[in-house]
Order: C-alpha cells, then structure tokens, then sequence
C-alpha cells in the first residue's frame, strides 16, 4: 500500500518521518534490518533518490545504521530511540495545544480535559486527527 | 559518464509557420525520474519524437548521452509512444521474442515475469486484448530493455488506478542508476512522488524545470498545484 504524503512538505521528510515512526511503533525493530532503497521505494511509491535522502537524514541522525555489503539496520542504541521517541512525543504535545489553542480552550482548560479523558469521563466515537 | 543524458541546444520545430517548439534549451542528467509536464499542445511529444529520432530539428540541436539521433541514440532510448504500434496479429509472447531480436540490451526473462505478475496471457493475440491490457504489454517490452534514456509518452493515461500503481512500481523497480525516466502525462497527480524534477513547457517553450523538493521546500506547494497556478486558464 502506498503511503500518503501532504502536498506542504518535501517528500524525503515525510518518508523521514514515516520511518521514524516505523521505529518508534515497532515495525521496524531495534537491530533489525531495514528494507533496501529499491524496496522502500516500491513500498511507499516514491522515488528511490527520495528513499536515499531520507535514510541520510536518518543516518546523520544515528537512528540507523549502514553495514558494509549488508544494507541498513535499526540503531541499536537505546538512547538515540529514546531521543527521537521524546522529540516525536514534544513534537505532537505542542501541535495539539495549538490545535486546542485554535479551538479556543486555554492552556488549562485543555489540560483538564485530558484529565477527564484520562478518567473515562469524555468518550468519543469520533474519528480524531492526533 | 560526465555528459548529459539529454541535451537540447536552441531546439526548434515548426510545422509549416506553426511553432511546435521553440527554441529549448535543456539538459537532463543521469539517474533521475523526470516528468514533462505541460497543457495539451504544448510540444511534449513533438520534444519526445525528436529525442527518437523520429522528427527532425527545424532548427538547434538534440543529443542522447552525446550523440544525436541515429543508430547509436536508439540503442540507447526506449520509447514508449502515445499509440501501440504492435502487430495485432502477433501473440504477447512473440512480441516479446520481436523485441528480444531487436534490442540487445532486451532481458527476456525480466519481460516474461513482468507480464506473469500482470497477468497477461502470453498466448493471447493482440487483438484480443482490452486496450489497457495492450498497453501494459507495450510498457513492460520498452522497460525489459537496459536503456540510458526511457521515453515514455503518457505510459498511464488507458489504464486503472490498480494497473497505474503497478506500472508506477515497474518503473521503480527497474530504472537503474545511470538511467533517466522522462514521463509525459496530464496525470500529475498520480505521478509526482516518484518524480525527482519536473519540466513545464508551454506553447513550445520551457517554463520551468525545478527539482520536486525545492518546489515543496520553497514554496511548499505540489507541482500539481503548481501547474495549476502556471497554466491557469
């Protein structure tokens, strides 16, 4: 299945991101090898020069890793995941308080509302975007 | 290879006193996927059929990889016309065997798998074939080949969204590195995450060529809406 991509941002980002979050939820584990260019190209229906310069960014960044003859693998250090995984978690916490921000709850009030959604006591059966 | 895969210096063609292009000037490098995009009538054939050796400059000059149209050029460009053109008396898999006697650089077993995944049947004739399916057979001889330069004229304006995505897939998966993909089609849309740059010409002229990131990175727009800013009408 193709991945989906926004029209706003460079598309090596977005193919970035996407294996970020591959990462960060699992389905590309600790260690473990990582499709080859060709590959995450024919996956996500990009073109393989964009595969490539998202894996450099992702490499510059130490989140994988190149072995010579072998392919690309999953970092194996904890703390680099850990990082990405606490930028990531930065990242949506301050889109969302805008978004809330936008709807015109205040820092507080949005708070709350976590609270009470915490507890149970707002249910939604509606589809949400974060 | 330092030269250019295409080069184009002062192109002009004209038909009678009507302009088809008019004095172009690009050139494209190696190892890129690059769409040419442009409203109807605005010489994207007329630019690929030059390339083929097909028309004739009126004026300037067009190279592939250094030579200019001729024996040499057409070993090296596999192109994909608007229109099949293959016998409809032939079967599939004789058209493959055809292009295997023509072209060198033809992988035969590359074409027969492709066709399998496709599901063409290889003892079919021609003639019985939907017109989407003629057209995936003719995709998947010009990308059997191991050519420098793919022309490919519209390769995905007949066919439905399913056989698009797997005929996108095909070109992926089998451009090599020294090659460079030039695609034409109306289809931007469909086309723009594989593509590396873009070329808008209008009117026989260039009114662009840009790479697909510095297009997002700079004015973080889609070249589809792009082109629709551009050639708004």
């Amino acid at each position: 299945m193709a991945w989906e991509f926004s029209n706003d941002k460079p598309i090596y980002v977005q193919v970035s991101d996407q294996i970020v979050s591959g990462i960060l939820t699992g389905t590309f584990k600790m260690g473990e090898k990582l499709p080859s260019v060709r590959e995450f190209a024919v996956i996500a229906a990009v073109n393989p020069n964009t595969v490539q310069k998202a894996l450099s960014e992702l490499e510059s960044v130490g989140l994988i890793e190149t072995q010579r003859n072998t392919g690309k693998y999953v970092t194996q250090e904890g703390s680099i995941i850990d990082m990405a995984r606490k930028k990531r978690g930065e990242l949506l916490a301050v889109e969302f308080l805008k978004s809330m921000a936008a709807l015109g709850y205040t820092s507080e009030e949005t708070i709350h509302l976590l609270e009470e959604a915490k507890n149970g006591e707002v249910t939604s059966n509606e589809r949400t975007d974060a | 290879m330092s030269e250019q895969t295409l080069e184009c210096k002062g192109l002009s063609k004209y038909f009678g006193a009507n302009p088809a292009l008019h004095n172009l000037s690009i050139s494209l490098p190696a190892g890129k996927i690059i769409g040419l995009l442009g409203p109807n009538g605005s010489g994207k054939t007329t630019l690929i059929k030059l390339a083929c050796g097909l028309l004739t400059p009126t004026e300037g000059e067009i190279r592939v990889c250094g030579f200019k149209p001729g024996i040499e050029s057409k070993a090296l460009v596999s192109y994909l016309p608007e229109r099949t053109y293959l016998p409809d008396w032939m079967t599939v898999i004789e058209c493959v065997k055809f292009f295997q006697d023509f072209y060198s650089d033809f992988d035969y077993e590359r074409a027969v798998s492709m066709l399998q995944s496709l599901q063409v049947p290889a003892n079919a004739r021609m003639k019985t074939l939907s017109k989407g399916t003629k057209e995936k057979v003719q995709l998947v001889l010009v990308m059997s080949r191991r050519a420098r330069l793919y022309l490919l004229d519209e390769p995905i304006g007949g066919v439905d969204p399913a056989a698009r995505d797997y005929i996108l897939g095909t070109i992926l998966k089998n451009y090599s590195e020294e090659a460079t993909v030039l695609i034409s089609t109306h289809l931007i849309a469909d086309v723009e995450k594989i593509l590396d740059e873009f070329i808008f010409i209008q009117n026989g002229q260039l009114v662009s060529y840009a790479s697909t990131d510095s297009l997002r990175e700079d004015l973080g727009k889609s070249i589809d809406q792009y082109f629709r800013e551009v050639f708004r009408c």
